[in-house]
């Protein structure tokens, strides 16, 4: 099986076709919980892609050494362990992100992503293209994230990374925040609008 | 070699564990001096910001030593304790009972005005809240306010640290008719019972807003005897 994985759709399906969080409907969890801003959303993204990419090049690395009754607790181990590191980086490099995200990161060992990508993939390929696969699901969940984020900032503060883009001639005039945008149901729906988008443009992938 | 003997399972696991112990350990301690040195900026930004102060990139440490002439820690009593508010984890030391509390307290001098930062510290909706509040030399007048919390809901309860909220505490009195009264917070169209000073709450934030007038009253309160003091003088 290793020898017939073809890298490029392994690190492009990802993006769209098989998308991990539009298409199989992984991490949805904390897409609604950090969505509301678009750079802690990014931030999230890059975090996600880093430890995704890195616990399946281990895992794929000791693939054949793990007993497989305890499987699953070798995965955690590994993925807990890589976001504390990931963690105490940002902490490091980039308090103030760090301090917006807070607990977030922590649960991204709870990303159902994560132990997804781990079983399906990385249990049962070479290091190479896990590492591809991990990096491409990272992108994957990054560009909804980005999606969301941008959609959830915009019409919900009237900003972009922070910046005002609403201009104040608007809010005179009468223009108000969407308030419902910040809160997280407005995640899942701005979601199913994408799920909703991408099976009009790709009529093969509605379901019968 | 059988892998999924007991005993091979047993070893993988503490091996495994052993490794990981190890590389978190040693990442902890390589990077443990750089976050402690962001944690103490950011912690002396917080003061500068309540008495109105915006350091520039880089310069946080300087204009704190510039604008914070003198640290003191006070008891309940207000008889000076020691020296180093600095170093006071308010988290601890709001768990202690009021009495035996250490209250750190920054002088401070603005342009030749002496000004007084008080930590508080309390909880909000989702976790912990903290904030600084600078005080005139009257002991009595707020000259500003900074608010700051862990995990309060972005848009709602998170907007204690706009200062579209802090703001509203300028001015606003402790002491009335004699009283001491901590600034209360109160949803808009309401009116304080007893005539103390109030701001409005964050609309969609109650509970922490709430827990910021509790935070002001809890973290307050124990300065009452040393503030009276300076109202004297």
């Amino acid at each position: 099986m290793a020898d017939k994985v073809n890298n490029r759709s392994v690190f492009f399906n990802p993006f769209a076709k098989d998308n991990p969080v539009v298409v199989q409907v992984l991490g949805i969890c904390s897409v609604l919980a950090v969505t509301a801003k678009l750079e802690p959303a990014m931030v999230m993204g890059l975090s996600v892609t880093v430890v995704l990419a890195f616990s399946n090049v281990i895992i794929s690395l000791i693939r054949k050494t793990i007993p497989v009754n305890i499987r699953i607790i070798v995965q955690l181990v590994v993925v807990a362990g890589l976001v504390v590191i990931v963690n105490e980086t940002l902490k490091a490099f980039a308090y103030d992100v760090s301090k917006q995200l807070s607990v977030f990161i922590g649960l991204i060992i709870t990303n159902c992503i994560l132990m997804g990508r781990l079983e399906a993939f990385a249990m049962a390929n070479k290091p190479w293209p896990s590492f591809l696969d991990g990096v491409g699901n990272g992108i994957g969940y990054t560009i909804v994230l980005a999606i969301t984020g941008f959609v959830r900032e915009l019409l919900g503060s009237g900003t972009l990374w922070g910046f005002q883009v609403v201009p104040q001639s608007w809010y005179d005039a009468g223009y108000v925040n969407n308030g419902l945008m910040i809160l997280p149901p407005m995640a899942l729906i701005v979601v199913a609008c994408i799920i909703w988008a991408q099976r009009h443009f790709n009529p093969d992938m509605q379901e019968k | 070699m059988n892998k999924q003997s007991s005993i091979y399972t047993i070893v993988y696991i503490v091996v495994l564990a052993g490794v990981v112990g190890a590389v978190l350990a040693m990442t902890s301690m390589g990077l443990r001096s750089r976050q402690q040195a962001n944690i103490d900026a950011d912690k002396m930004r917080q003061i500068l910001s309540a008495i109105r102060i915006v350091p520039e990139n880089g310069m946080i440490a300087q204009d704190f030593d510039k604008y914070v002439t003198r640290q003191i820690v006070v008891n309940e009593k207000g008889d000076s304790i020691g020296n180093d508010a600095f170093g006071i984890d308010m988290a601890t030391e709001s768990k202690v009972a009021a009495a035996e509390r250490r209250l750190p307290l920054y002088v401070c001098d603005v342009d030749g005005a002496r000004k007084y930062v008080v930590p508080v510290y309390g909880a909000g909706l989702w976790g912990p809240i903290w904030g600084y509040v600078a005080l005139d030399s009257d002991g009595s007048t707020i000259y500003g306010a900074y608010f700051a919390h862990e995990g309060e809901t972005p848009g709602l309860g998170a907007e204690i640290e706009k200062p579209a909220f802090s703001d509203q505490f300028r001015g606003k009195e402790l002491w009335k008719h004699g009283e001491f009264y901590p600034v209360n917070v109160l949803k808009k169209g309401t009116k304080p019972t007893a005539g103390e000073d109030y701001v409005d709450a964050v609309s969609g934030g109650t509970i922490t807003s709430k827990g910021v007038a509790a935070m002001l009253d809890s973290g307050l309160t124990p300065y009452k005897a040393y503030l009276q003091s300076l109202t004297a003088k």
